[in-house]
């Protein structure tokens, strides 16, 4: 497959890799995908009292489009304020990224990544949620007090 | 070493030297159609084909009467099925195969289908090999033919076709055998096979691509209907004035292929095994695919934990490979062959097949175990799964949520 040249640099050189506390409530952490559909994004955010994103990181199993979308918008997300950010849509990293057709899903992914980070972090700190993350079941502090996800990554 | 390093040599091979250099005359000199009977020219391809014919025939222990030559296996795997089908349709209506079969063997199952025809398609065993007692308890009295290939073009799997072969001829059905992976590889004799039909391919085997043959046993003498009508070449099987280079060169490789065989299994088995220690010693949670003792030598299908298999493939760009993951399809859907094998969705979008062969160099090999180990361990570094593995969570408690 042919990828664009974007696309490339941010799979070879991908910004933000790696994992905050999952317990501070500063931090929200989405977890989009599943292990048996090869796509599994988490991303993390830390907003700052003002609601402004200061800083993500994101860790990806799945193809090259799914790394380097989850690249692409930890990015993004950076320095914008939480609503800003849930304006991010799925059309506008496949276009940056000028993402084939078979991998548009990569970039839905990457904006429900987004949703359901936003959503973690304004259930912590109990705000009423912008939008609701549907793409992973069940409720992600719920599966850590199950222990199905240890709380830290 | 010259990068990129070609390991995929069950997708194909390249031409052996040896091979290209008996091709060449056929092009210009010795152009004459084998079809043409009144001049030395067509004499001379004649000769030419029917010399091919013999080596092919060798290699498989047949006789040079029972090889037709095609365009390849997949017109192969279709003549076989398809014409053996429509010939003894009057007989019965049932076919056998198994769902890890190659595309060419089940589209053309499934093409019988939708004529009427009943198609059992069998499950394969965890280890890829298909069960003989399975095959046994398909056939029915209207089962007409039984089509089960020998070695398995993702895994390389080797399946006990001597032992169908002896249930199929004692039930008098039918055996085809897709051959198209091991012949030339590991010893494959028609008669200990007790097959009927067999593919074959030359580019597979270090000859040309565009030509393939199917072999079609006479004594009990198997029938068909010619898929492609014209001249009545091949003895009505397969019309087409015939691709005199190209036989040439699939005969020069069969005959490379049988004096070369046994010290080149040996040689590939060993770099395989290289191959396959260097990653196991280097990198935890790595699974091979399928039997390992029943196996083609220059086959290794691996599976890397919490890796996808297409990410790896861009990271190892300079070694060619090839993957079952479902980001190399269109389909979205991960290996059918290993799916079939019980193998979950997981591991197979994590799959990645080395195919070794007669020009991998043990260079080449360390090279490969440097590089898949570097990229493995930076893509895990970067998975979420693998760090959720590492903290001692179970993944496969999770109630993931379908994306797609």
């Amino acid at each position: 497959m042919s990828y664009s040249e974007k696309l490339i640099d941010h799979y070879e050189n991908p910004r933000n890799v790696g994992s905050m506390d999952a317990k501070d409530e500063t931090v929200g952490t989405g977890l989009v995908g599943a292990p048996a559909c090869g796509d599994v994004m988490k991303l993390q955010i830390r907003v700052s009292a003002e609601g402004v994103i200061e800083d993500a990181k994101f860790k990806t199993f799945g193809c090259g489009s799914a790394i380097a979308s989850s690249s692409l918008v930890t990015e993004w997300v950076k320095g914008k304020t939480v609503d800003e950010a849930l304006s991010i849509k799925n059309t506008d990293v496949a276009s940056e990224l000028n993402l084939p057709p078979v991998k548009i899903h990569c970039s839905v992914l990457a904006e429900d990544a987004i949703k359901a980070a936003i959503a973690d972090y304004q259930k912590k700190r109990g705000l009423a949620p912008t939008v609701k993350a549907d793409t992973i079941k069940g409720d992600r502090q719920q599966l850590i007090a199950q222990g199905a996800i240890k709380a830290g990554i | 070493m010259k990068i990129p390093i070609y390991m995929d040599y069950h997708a194909t091979t390249p031409v052996d030297p040896r091979v290209l250099e008996a091709m060449l005359p056929y092009f210009q000199g010795d152009f004459g159609n084998a079809a043409s009977k009144s001049h030395p020219f067509g004499w001379r391809a004649e000769e030419a084909v029917e010399a091919g014919r013999e080596q092919v025939a060798k290699l498989i222990g047949a006789s040079s009467k029972e090889i037709v030559w095609t365009s390849g296996a997949t017109e192969s795997d279709n003549l076989a099925i398809k014409g053996a089908a429509h010939f003894y349709k009057d007989k019965g209506r049932h076919l056998v195969t198994a769902r890890n079969e190659h595309k060419a063997v089940l589209d053309s199952m499934h093409a019988l289908e939708r004529e009427g025809y009943e198609v059992t398609f069998l499950d394969v065993e965890k280890d890829g090999r298909v069960d003989p007692a399975k095959v046994k308890a398909a056939l029915r009295p209207d089962t007409i033919l039984v089509s089960i290939m020998h070695a398995n073009n993702e895994v390389g799997v080797l399946n006990p076709v001597e032992e169908i072969g002896a249930i199929t001829r004692q039930a008098g059905v039918l055996f085809h055998c897709d051959a198209v992976q091991s012949i030339g590889k590991v010893p494959f004799d028609v008669e200990r096979a007790n097959a009927d039909l067999v593919s074959i391919s030359a580019h597979k085997m270090y000859g040309p691509k565009g030509v393939g043959a199917l072999y079609v046993r006479r004594k009990p003498r198997v029938r068909l209907v010619a898929l492609i009508d014209g001249g009545g070449h091949e003895r009505g099987h397969r019309s087409g004035t015939l691709n005199v280079p190209g036989i040439v060169g699939m005969g020069k490789a069969a005959e490379l292929c049988r004096l070369e065989l046994a010290e080149e299994a040996e040689r590939v088995t060993r770099l395989r095994e290289k191959l396959r220690r260097g990653l196991e010693q280097h990198l935890d949670l790595i699974t091979v695919n399928g039997s390992l003792e029943h196996r083609l030598p220059g086959n290794l299908n691996v599976s890397f934990a919490y890796v996808e298999g297409e990410a790896l493939m861009m990271a190892i760009k300079d070694v060619a490979v090839s993957s079952g993951s479902a980001c190399t399809s269109a389909s979205l859907e991960p290996s059918y062959v290993l799916k079939a094998m019980g193998v979950t969705d997981d591991l197979a979008h994590s799959s990645i097949r080395f195919g070794l062969g007669r020009f991998t160099t043990e260079e080449e090999v360390d090279y490969t175990i440097d590089l898949v180990t570097r990229k493995v361990t930076r893509l895990r570094e970067m998975s979420p799964l693998y760090e959720m593995v590492k903290a001692g969570v179970d993944i496969h408690q999770i109630e993931w949520a379908n994306p797609h």
